[in-house]
């Protein structure tokens, strides 16, 4: 096992700012590092200044915190649950937000926030029935956890008919809109989304640093963590939560980016980390740099058409992931 | 000191209790194994006490406080218990997950102190595995990994350790090295009490023996009283002759063979 050193975090943190400023420079209109620091200083070209601050810093900063979400709800989830096949969409929480939107989107909703609202409602409310299907077909009154994770796929699964059914009849535009949350998209940044999903990473991403070492012990299993003083199910409900917490924010400000909560978390064992503190924020860092980058190709690859986001980190990271796997076996 | 006292276990859904009266003690200094067929309550007890199943009759209680009055922490800070089965997800270095074993005294934030990193390091030397802390969890063998796994629990510093069929699944000699390993904590003064189905080897290390059959307790008394033809032979269902062990002289059980209608 590679052992993780203190300056890694001094690399993560680097590379993350790299991206950043690599991806707010590049573009449709392609602005000098020199012009990004002075565009953010509010100093030169007018035009820059409104290329850089309103549009491609709310959207960089979106991605950012996208992945930040999804690499540390990730992390907490494979712990909690001992599965390292274990990702924020498999809770359902992904189709109940696209459910939610959906509806928002046939009722005639036009508001943004409220269609993010609608979203995110979606997500939990799939949580939620995931986890009392997961309590009605346990064999006590206990949700386990394997049993947890097959009712989050039930729920997934159900919600994503209700949609197909829902669009069949649906006007273009609702149709532009369910396809927006299903390939995932940072392009629609504005600041008030951005500071709306960064108060609720904070919240649920700190509450998941706070507890960090319940999950470790968690990690060992149920018997052996009730064994260290952990209320097994107590602990792994909230970190259930929490992290879906974190899935249903990101999903509601930027639709369904697949595969960056599944493999981030592996990045960050294989540079050596396994106590979940740690683990929870490096793989925060590192799904910020990756969203960043997967937006940053989703805009210049193919420009002036701009590739779903969800399918760029789909690309990359199920090649990742087939190799991990290959490694492990 | 670990004491139950007509301890009731039941499953929700269940017909019949788990555990249904069972009284026994696990004394300071000695080794005490909990016997008994498959689905005789064994792991029931074990469960019970560290608050994993409900009791509704009975209590069980460690040095006099009843376990559900203590806190989760409290709990562990008074009983470390080796559960039958662990997988670890994801393998650690040896030395980190024994450290796991001071999750009870460090709670969520507390950084770890000298007094922390010299309970692990006593743990791993009173295990005898010292020589693997460098190593990962995944590349230990399944005697390694049990000695590591005693060593966590080692490390929470208990006055009671509860191991639940630790020898499962091992070869002889590692076999005898966990029982050796137990017999000797239990001489530096831990209570010991040890979840068995090896009723040759409990018979030559424990200090009493408690035969549990159908949630109850059949029979407890030292090795000699309770390893008695006719009693096992009917608490098993199945033909057994007692001999002496010839080396120690302990009471050893040979299951006699007989046709099985299949």
């Amino acid at each position: 096992m590679t052992r993780f050193r203190s300056w890694y975090w001094f690399g993560l943190v680097v590379a993350l700012l790299a991206i950043a400023m690599i991806a707010v420079a590049r573009g449709a209109v392609s602005v000098s590092l020199a012009g990004v620091i002075d565009a953010l200083r509010g100093r030169g070209d007018a035009t820059a200044i409104a290329i850089v601050r309103d549009l491609r810093l709310p959207r960089v900063v979106l991605g950012a915190l996208v992945g930040a979400g999804l690499g540390a709800s990730g992390a907490a989830l494979q712990g909690a649950l001992r599965n390292p096949l274990a990702e924020p969409y498999l809770l359902g929480v992904s189709g109940g937000a696209a459910v939610g939107a959906v509806i928002a989107f046939a009722l005639g909703v036009s508001n943004d926030a409220m269609i993010t609202l609608a979203a995110f409602a979606g997500g939990i409310a799939a949580v939620f029935v995931a986890l009392a299907v997961a309590r009605v077909g346990g064999r006590s009154t206990r949700a386990d956890v394997r049993t947890l994770l097959i009712a989050g796929v039930i729920v997934g699964a159900f919600a994503n008919a209700a949609i197909m059914v829902a669009l069949v009849r649906a006007e273009p535009n609702t149709l532009r809109g369910a396809l927006w949350w299903m390939m995932g998209s940072a392009a629609d940044a504005t600041w008030r989304r951005v500071s709306w999903l960064a108060a609720s990473i904070l919240l649920a991403g700190g509450a998941l640093v706070y507890w960090a070492r319940e999950i470790d012990v968690l990690s060992l299993g149920e018997d052996t963590a009730a064994s260290l003083g952990v209320d097994a199910e107590r602990s792994g409900r909230r970190a259930f939560l929490l992290a879906a917490l974190l899935a249903a924010a990101t999903v509601s400000a930027a639709g369904l980016i697949g595969f960056v909560g599944l493999v981030v978390p592996h990045i960050a064992r294989r540079m050596g980390l396994r106590a979940h503190r740690p683990l929870v924020i490096a793989a925060a860092l590192i799904g910020a740099t990756l969203v960043v980058a997967a937006d940053l190709a989703a805009r210049t690859l193919a420009a002036p058409t701009e590739l779903p986001l969800g399918a760029i980190t789909a690309l990359l990271g199920v090649p990742f992931f087939l190799v991990q796997l290959r490694r492990t076996s | 000191m670990i004491e139950f006292k007509d301890l009731v276990v039941s499953y929700p859904g269940a017909r019949l209790n788990a555990v249904d009266g069972v009284s026994f003690v696990s004394a300071r200094g000695k080794l005490t194994a909990l016997a008994g067929p498959n689905g005789s309550g064994k792991s029931s007890i074990v469960k019970a006490l560290v608050r994993r199943a409900d009791i509704p009759r009975g209590s069980a209680t460690i040095d006099g406080r009843d376990v559900r009055l203590l806190s989760y922490a409290e709990l562990a800070r008074s009983v470390a218990v080796v559960p039958q089965r662990e997988e670890a997800a994801f393998p650690v270095q040896v030395r980190e997950y024994v450290f796991l074993g001071r999750y009870p005294h460090l709670g969520l934030w507390r950084a770890p102190a000298k007094e922390d990193e010299q309970a692990v390091d006593e743990a791993l030397s009173q295990a005898g595995v010292e020589d693997l802390a460098g190593r990962d969890t995944d590349a230990l063998s399944g005697g390694e990994w049990q000695r590591v796994r005693i060593a966590r629990a080692l490390a929470q510093k208990c006055p009671a350790l509860v191991l639940d069929e630790p020898t499962t699944f091992l070869d002889v000699a590692h076999e005898m090295a966990i029982f050796e390993l137990m017999s000797s904590l239990a001489r530096s003064g831990l209570a010991v009490l040890l979840v068995s189905h090896q009723l040759n080897l409990v018979a030559r290390f424990a200090d009493t023996i408690v035969l549990l059959d159908r949630g109850k307790v059949a029979t407890s008394g030292s090795p000699t009283e309770v390893m008695r033809a006719d009693r096992l032979e009917s608490i098993y269902g199945w033909p057994v002759v007692i001999t002496r062990d010839p080396a120690v002289g302990a009471p050893a059980l040979v299951p006699l063979r007989r046709p099985v209608q299949l």
